[in-house]
């Protein structure tokens, strides 16, 4: 720790202030708010709260949709993440090279982040129109099968996957090819000497000295998955086919603003508050234990 | 934010003594021309779908709607982009998107600046509370406040206001995060021999930690430009008037629904408006991006 050097009596609270008020109004208060509203539900004309315990709480844990929307939660971050960090490292791996110009590639891969997930979302909603779209009039070259996924639950999932990873595809792949670029090339061409064959090499050597890298990447794409994509789900599909994109974060925000059940939204954000708290959690235990060099 | 998450990514992006030292060896290699393929490949695969927006931006209704689809620019650009700009507003929205992304960056930069420096240098009562709470926030994004937080902004009166879409936005962890470890790297003596001249803290803020930071306020300039820029929920949930909408909510009033005209050269021409800013700002600050990528991630 840094040894103080500066004395004033009121000088730091000062300093701190904005950032303390703004903390306490808009994030303190919401969140306590949200504790404390989860417990309670709206009278049927809505001019008062009725407190009904863990009420929400039970609704919430035996209401298929809302189970269903955890698995859709789980299901999309899963294949968001994995997906795009396992086609970037594989990628990463065949292109791991000493070439000239990686400045410039990586320049070209990362600009899709600044891309709003909301319009990467039009734009691959109209990759994947079933009238106009370049991707279902390549596919009808190859199959009958319809993919419209104003009708298919799954091939909107798809479409909202793809929009996702597409995002964030070139930046998972930018860091996967500096991580490599870092690796000391003798350590692997003494293990090629010893007889490694380059699938044994990849994971016995690059996969673990990657750790970092991946560990960075994966908690980065699950909180963007899990949290940033609000704005994908409701510009491109609002939760449907029916509920099949609904994810947790969608439907929170659909039940507290469009049904207006104040209680049982809340109840979903202290559901949600436990992810951010668990993801977190993770990420500073195993920040510091089990990535390796 | 994790210290060893930065470590991780600034030795990761800094390879260049070993690039420099594989290059002498100069082989004919097949990996480095496969490489190249592969990154080439990968470049084009990732540009396609925003081409293939840009191109449907610029073609008439029909052949947006005939198949099979039009892959090359037209010469509908000027009227498609004339016609979004009217109808949804473009001019307010865009000015409205970049109100919300500078004073958001801004305004998190100052905020983030101050109390990273009071934590840093100064010793008072309540320090570790104040941390901690900064800590805490880390944990609470938008989503897992979505009702309440709506309601705090309509007891404050703040529903489609500026206020309301910007000042909410401008406390975060990150940024108080990345200055103190920022200053913890600074020697003390600085500030020593800072006092001895007689100059106050603020004046050392101002005049010497200030200049010293350049660097990082830039990288989280860039990084908060986007965030504020592509911000979806927040401003969805306090603004109400659509003239108080940002690029990024309004711009849907202009995707063809089921019913009707599927005029997507129209909605395209708007998308493309909206994604120019903050990839512009990308392409054009790289270096500050990437550095801000790295210490800003938590």
């Amino acid at each position: 720790m840094k040894r103080t050097v500066f004395r004033n009596r009121w000088l730091p609270y000062a300093l701190v202030a904005p950032q303390v008020a703004i903390t306490l109004i808009f994030f303190f208060w919401p969140a306590f708010d949200s504790l404390r509203l989860s417990l309670y539900r709206a009278s049927p004309f809505g001019d008062r709260l009725i407190f009904i315990g863990t009420g929400n709480f039970q609704r919430l844990v035996s209401d298929p949709a809302y189970l269903r929307s955890a698995v859709t939660s789980f299901v999309f971050s899963f294949f968001v993440t994995f997906l795009g960090l396992a086609l970037a490292l594989l990628l990463a791996s065949l292109a791991n090279a000493k070439i000239r110009g990686l400045a410039v590639y990586r320049a070209m891969l990362l600009w899709p982040y600044g891309i709003a997930p909301a319009i990467a979302g039009i734009i691959w909603l109209f990759v994947f129109h079933p009238s106009f779209g370049i991707l279902p009039w390549l596919l009808s070259f190859v199959t009958t099968y319809q993919f419209n996924w104003f009708l298919k639950g799954w091939v909107a999932m798809v479409l909202i996957i793809v929009a996702a990873v597409w995002k964030q595809f070139g930046y998972n792949l930018a860091f996967y090819l500096a991580g490599l670029q870092a690796i000391e090339r003798s350590v692997l061409e003494a293990a090629s000497v010893d007889g490694a064959g380059p699938i044994r090499r990849f994971f016995a050597i690059t996969f673990p000295l990657l750790s970092p890298v991946t560990f960075f990447l994966f908690t980065l794409n699950m909180t963007f998955s899990f949290f940033d994509t609000f704005g994908l789900i409701h510009s491109v599909t609002q939760g449907g086919p029916g509920d099949a994109t609904s994810i947790m974060v969608y439907r929170a925000w659909k039940d507290g603003f469009d049904g207006l059940q104040l209680g049982f939204s809340a109840a979903q954000s202290v559901v949600l508050m436990a992810v951010v708290i668990l993801l977190t959690a993770f990420q500073f235990r195993y920040a510091e234990k089990k990535v390796t060099y | 934010m994790a210290p060893d998450g930065q470590a991780t990514g600034a030795q990761v992006l800094a390879p260049a003594g070993i690039a420099r030292a594989e290059r002498l060896r100069r082989r004919v290699d097949w990996s480095g021309w496969s490489a190249h393929a592969i990154l080439i490949g990968s470049v084009v695969i990732i540009a396609f779908p925003l081409y293939y927006a840009f191109a449907i931006s610029t073609q008439s209704l029909s052949a947006v709607t005939s198949l099979p689809p039009k892959l090359w620019p037209s010469t509908h650009v000027v009227q498609n982009y004339a016609d979004a700009w009217v109808r949804a507003g473009m001019g307010r929205l865009l000015l409205n998107s970049a109100i919300v992304a500078i004073s958001v960056a801004l305004g998190k930069i100052v905020i983030s600046l101050l109390s990273a420096f009071a934590i840093a240098y100064f010793d008072f009562r309540g320090k570790q509370f104040v941390f901690w709470m900064i800590f805490v926030t880390l944990m609470l994004p938008v989503p897992v406040r979505i009702v309440s937080t709506y309601q705090v902004i309509s007891v404050l009166g703040w529903v489609d206001t500026y206020w309301g879409l910007t000042v909410p936005l401008m406390a975060s962890a990150t940024g108080t995060f990345l200055f103190r470890q920022f200053f913890l790297t600074i020697p003390d003596s600085l500030a020593e021999a800072a006092q001895l001249d007689g100059a106050g803290p603020l004046r050392f803020l101002w005049s010497i930690l200030l200049p010293l930071s350049k660097a990082n306020i830039a990288a989280l300039f860039v990084i908060l430009f986007v965030y504020g820029w592509n911000e979806y929920l927040w401003p969805l949930m306090v603004t109400n008037s659509p003239s108080m909408r940002t690029a990024v909510i309004g711009i849907e009033s202009l995707v063809p629904r089921t019913s009707q005209l599927p005029e997507w050269n129209v909605a395209m021409a708007a998308a493309i408006m909206t994604l120019l800013p903050p990839v512009a700002v990308i392409v054009l600050m790289q270096r500050w991006f990437v550095k801000g990528l790295i210490e800003t991630e938590k």
